[in-house]
């Protein structure tokens, strides 16, 4: 049995088609696309609020959906924890009721133990008694997904739970998730316009564009395909894993292994030989033809172009480190002042105080 | 008050307060039943079933009562096998006019439930069937609740409603002291009889004293239950 999801659902003149797997295994797959793409009524399908027109959803092996064989799964039965974009808490309900919702209606029982644990795990246990109503936005999106969570589901929806959040909180919550995703074991799927979010919590991307899957793969493949770049509002940029090969503490930096080259960083607290995910924007990308001399930037790293898209004043140049891929942001005048080809060998001139961090185990 | 009113005065009063206490509380379930069926579900008939709900808005009182009187009078089939079977008995006791009373202001109740049940969030009810609610369990975990403003605003607008009713009451059980005259019949009692008039200033003054009452405590308790509900 092929386990995946398959739907196509016409409403009005939007269609949508799409086939990708999902559920086999633990870790982050974003649905990555602009607004209007169709990621919200995936969400639905897949959680049951909406009945596609033709649909196959296995799970895990189980079959929640199969519109050919007329198998539909309640809504209520498929045990997956949708965080909406709106949280959706009971206003009539304190934060611990509210948490407590799935809980106690669950189909596979949890431990009392748990609550306590994904309590913690979110940072809500001076918030057990307070309503919704009194909650900050990042901390009633905190509760919507400790609700999610404890109702011991077998895989969570995430339909762009930042996306109503400024900066902020975003970055408030961010760790959170990045925790949650450390050590929980449920698959995600995560919903989001956000290449910021994807590149801090994704392993698998999956590129949805008018109703189609226009890309799927990791999120280091894709995110520096060009093609991908030009089409579908991605800010361009590279998310790539790299090894902590020390600190330098004296200066506030660390020094990151990344393809057998060494990068240098912003301080990230984690301890040597952790593996952390970085994203280093395609326009933080300098291109030099020949090694610089007496710049302040701290990173130069001999890169290969691999492939050069040109569009409106702009040109993206992907670059090969060894086995990882950068993509710098140049003008065409510089591409042409430079006779940037495709196979030539340049140098990768990166600031050191743009490189975004992210701890991942 | 003991003072300021005569005893069959009080008698009025009490009974006044038991009618419209005993209508609403037995109407208000059915009412929520109804505004629940009317907000959430479609079906054919529904504007049918919509009218007879608030038919007794333009219905005179005096028909209904009529109706109800040949209709549960002791010698019509239905009033005689509720008495035989049951011993229950509407015309001439108390009960009948908590009955008539229940009638004519069902359609508040239905109405400020319906209102209530149909501003809430949809999306609430989708978050609660992802997390294993299923129809009975979001009517009593989320509707309901989520209703209780619109359910209060309902049964004290009714309740306000049940201590004015005239029509209904005298035609189909009758102007009994004690029995069946509450505070409008006692009044209409009072004008008929020679010498009533300070009776009848008395009763009127208190009418509009539990009218006022009634009012002030709907908006604060409309006010407390919306507070409670984070609305």
């Amino acid at each position: 049995m092929s386990a995946g999801i398959s739907l196509r659902h016409r409403l009005g003149a939007f269609e949508l088609d799409v086939a990708f797997k999902f559920g086999d295994e633990p870790g982050v797959t974003a649905l990555f696309g602009p607004s209007g793409a169709g990621k919200s009524t995936v969400i639905n399908a897949i959680a049951g609020l909406l009945k596609p027109q033709f649909g196959r959803i296995v799970l895990n092996g189980e079959t929640l959906l199969d519109t050919e064989r007329g198998v539909s799964v309640a809504a209520r039965a498929r045990r997956l924890g949708v965080v909406f974009q709106d949280t959706r808490l009971f206003p009539h309900l304190d934060v611990e009721s509210n948490l407590l919702y799935g809980w106690r209606r669950a189909l596979v029982k949890t431990e009392p133990s748990r609550i306590a644990a994904v309590t913690t795990l979110l940072g809500l246990e001076g918030l057990l008694r307070r309503r919704p109503r009194t909650l900050s936005g990042g901390e009633r999106s905190r509760v919507a997904l400790g609700r999610a969570l404890l109702m011991n589901p077998r895989a969570l929806l995430l339909d762009e739970p930042l996306a109503a959040l400024d900066s902020a909180l975003k970055a408030e919550i961010l760790p959170y998730l990045e925790r949650l995703v450390r050590e929980t074991k449920i698959p995600m799927l995560y919903v989001s316009h956000s290449l910021d979010e994807v590149a801090r919590l994704a392993d698998r991307m999956i590129v949805i564009d008018k109703g189609r899957v226009a890309a799927e793969g990791s999120v280091f493949e894709l995110t520096a395909r060009l093609d991908l770049i030009a089409g579908h509002e991605l800010l361009p940029g590279a998310v790539l894993e790299a090894k902590i090969a020390g600190h330098d503490e004296a200066h506030g930096l660390t020094e990151l292994e990344l393809a057998g080259e060494l990068l240098v960083v912003p301080r990230i607290a984690r301890p040597k030989d952790d593996i952390v995910r970085i994203r280093i924007d395609a326009q933080d990308v300098m291109l030099a033809l020949v090694r610089p001399d007496g710049v302040s930037a701290n990173n130069i790293l001999p890169v290969l172009i691999t492939a050069i898209k040109e569009e409106g004043a702009n040109a993206d140049v992907q670059l090969a480190l060894n086995d990882a891929r950068l993509v710098a942001r140049i003008t065409r005048r510089s591409l042409e002042r430079l006779a940037l080809k495709e196979g030539a060998r340049v140098f990768a001139v990166i600031k050191s105080v743009t490189v975004g961090g992210r701890e991942h185990s | 008050m003991a003072g300021f009113l005569t005893e069959p005065e009080l008698v009025a009063l009490g009974l006044s307060l038991r009618v419209a206490l005993v209508a609403v509380l037995c109407s208000l379930p059915i009412a929520f039943l109804s505004a629940l069926v009317l907000a959430r579900c479609q079906f054919r008939g529904k504007t049918l079933v919509d009218g007879l709900i608030h038919l007794p808005l333009v219905l005179p009182p005096v028909a209904l009562g009529y109706l109800l009187l040949i209709s549960l009078g002791t010698r019509a089939p239905l009033g005689a096998f509720l008495l035989q079977n049951f011993g229950i008995r509407f015309v001439f006791s108390w009960t009948g006019a908590a009955l008539a009373s229940a009638i004519l202001t069902f359609p508040f109740q239905v109405r400020a439930i319906r209102l209530s049940l149909e501003a809430q969030d949809r999306g609430l009810a989708e978050a609660a069937e992802t997390l294993g609610a299923g129809p009975f369990d979001r009517v009593m975990s989320l509707y309901l609740p989520l209703a209780v403003p619109g359910i209060l605003a309902g049964a004290v607008t009714a309740f306000a409603a049940c201590l004015g009713e005239f029509g209904a009451i005298i035609t189909f059980v009758s102007n009994i002291p004690g029995e069946t005259q509450t505070i409008p019949l006692a009044i209409y009692a009072a004008i008929q009889s020679p010498g009533g008039e300070a009776a009848a200033a008395r009763l009127a003054a208190l009418s509009i004293l539990l009218a006022l009452a009634g009012l002030v405590f709907a908006d604060i308790v409309a006010r407390r239950a919306r507070a409670a509900l984070g609305q």
